[in-house]
C-alpha cells in the first residue's frame, strides 16, 4: 500500500490529509506537485481541499487541466483509488472523473460547520469501515458545494448506487434543514461507475484525530489503506 | 482578432446570485425586473487567419475550459 497527495497552487488541506493518511498507513504519502508529469506507483491518490488557482473561472476548472491530472485520470482508469475532498471534488468533477457539477451554495454563504452524513453503502473501499446506513459527523467548509446534475443523470446515479454520502438529520433523514448548500437530493458525495473514485464536499481529514474532537473521518482512511482487520 | 465569450447558466439551473440581484432590484423599487441571470464575460485576443478559424478555436476553448457545459451555455462573438 502506498499513497500520493496531489498538491495544487492554493491547496491548503494537503498536509492535513497527509497526516490522516500517515496515521492509517504507518508512513507518509508522496506529496506530488501538480506540474509533475509522472506519478509514483500508488494504491491511493488524494486530491485535497483548498482553493486551487484561487478558484478563478470556476472552482477546480484550471486545476483539472494541470499536467498531473492526465496521470491521475490514467491511473483512475486502471482502477487506482482516488479520494477527492472539497476542492479536490470540484477538480475531479471538472476533470470528468465524476458526474455532475458543483454550484454556488443556494444560500450564497460560505458554510463552515459540522454536518451529519449518511453512509449510503459500506461495500466500497472508501466506506468498508462504517456500518451500513451509519450517520457520521464531518466538517464542511465551502462556498461552492451545491451538487447539481440533470434529472437523467440523477436518476442514473441513484439507480446505479453511485451516491456515497447524503446530508441528513440525526435520525438519518435527508431533510432540507440538514442540507447546508442546496445540493440535489442532499447529495454530499458520489462515486464513479467503477466505484474506485469518490468525491465529497465534507472533510474527513478534519475529524480524524481525537485531538480534533472526533474520529469519524479516520475510518475512511483506515478503510482505504487497509488498517481495518 | 478579438473574441468575446458570454458564459451563462443553462435555463432551469438555479442561479442564487441572480435571485439575490433580482431581490435587490425589487428593493430599489424596480418591480418590473423579472428573472435575473448572472453570467460571465470573457474577452480574449486570438491570433487566427480568419474569423471562422478563430471561432472554431474559441469554441474548443469553451468546451475544454471556459464553460462547464454540464451547467453552462456559451456564445461567441468574433470582431476584427
Amino acid at each position: 500500500m502506498d499513497a500520493a497527495v496531489i498538491v495544487f497552487p492554493g491547496s491548503n488541506c494537503d498536509r492535513d490529509v497527509a497526516v490522516s493518511v500517515e496515521a492509517a498507513l504507518g508512513r507518509a504519502p508522496h506529496m506530488v506537485w501538480h506540474r509533475a508529469d509522472e506519478l509514483p506507483k500508488v494504491d491511493l491518490i488524494v486530491l485535497p481541499g483548498g482553493f486551487s488557482y484561487g478558484d478563478y473561472l470556476r472552482s477546480g476548472a484550471i486545476a483539472a487541466n494541470s499536467p498531473i491530472m492526465a496521470q491521475v485520470k490514467a491511473a483512475a482508469a486502471k482502477g487506482t483509488r482516488v479520494l477527492a475532498i472539497c476542492n479536490g471534488f470540484q477538480i475531479a468533477i471538472e476533470a470528468g472523473l465524476l458526474p455532475g457539477a458543483l454550484m454556488t451554495n443556494a444560500g450564497l454563504k460560505f458554510v463552515c460547520r459540522d454536518v451529519l452524513l449518511k453512509v449510503e453503502r459500506n461495500d466500497t473501499p472508501f466506506t468498508a469501515g462504517y456500518e451500513q446506513g451509519a450517520v457520521v459527523r464531518f466538517p464542511v467548509a465551502h462556498h461552492q458545494g451545491n451538487y447539481f446534475a440533470d434529472d437523467e443523470t440523477l436518476a442514473r446515479i441513484e439507480g446505479e448506487g453511485l451516491v456515497a454520502f447524503r446530508y441528513v438529520d440525526a435520525g438519518g433523514n435527508p431533510t432540507g434543514a440538514a442540507n447546508p448548500n442546496g445540493s440535489a437530493r442532499n447529495i454530499a458525495g458520489v462515486y464513479n461507475e467503477a466505484r474506485n473514485v469518490m468525491g465529497l464536499m465534507p472533510h474527513p481529514e478534519r475529524l480524524a484525530d481525537p485531538a480534533l474532537g472526533g474520529t469519524d473521518g479516520a475510518q475512511m482512511f483506515r478503510s482505504l489503506l487497509g488498517g481495518l482487520s | 482578432m478579438k473574441a468575446r465569450v458570454h458564459v451563462t447558466l443553462k435555463p432551469g439551473v438555479l442561479d442564487p446570485q441572480g435571485k439575490a440581484i433580482a431581490n435587490a432590484l425589487h428593493g430599489l423599487g424596480y418591480a418590473e425586473a423579472g428573472e435575473v441571470r448572472l453570467g460571465k464575460y470573457i474577452e480574449l485576443d486570438v491570433d487566427a487567419a480568419d474569423a471562422a478559424t478563430a471561432r472554431s478555436r474559441v469554441a474548443e476553448m469553451c468546451e475544454r475550459l471556459l464553460a462547464n457545459t454540464v451547467v453552462e451555455n456559451y456564445a461567441i462573438e468574433i470582431a476584427d
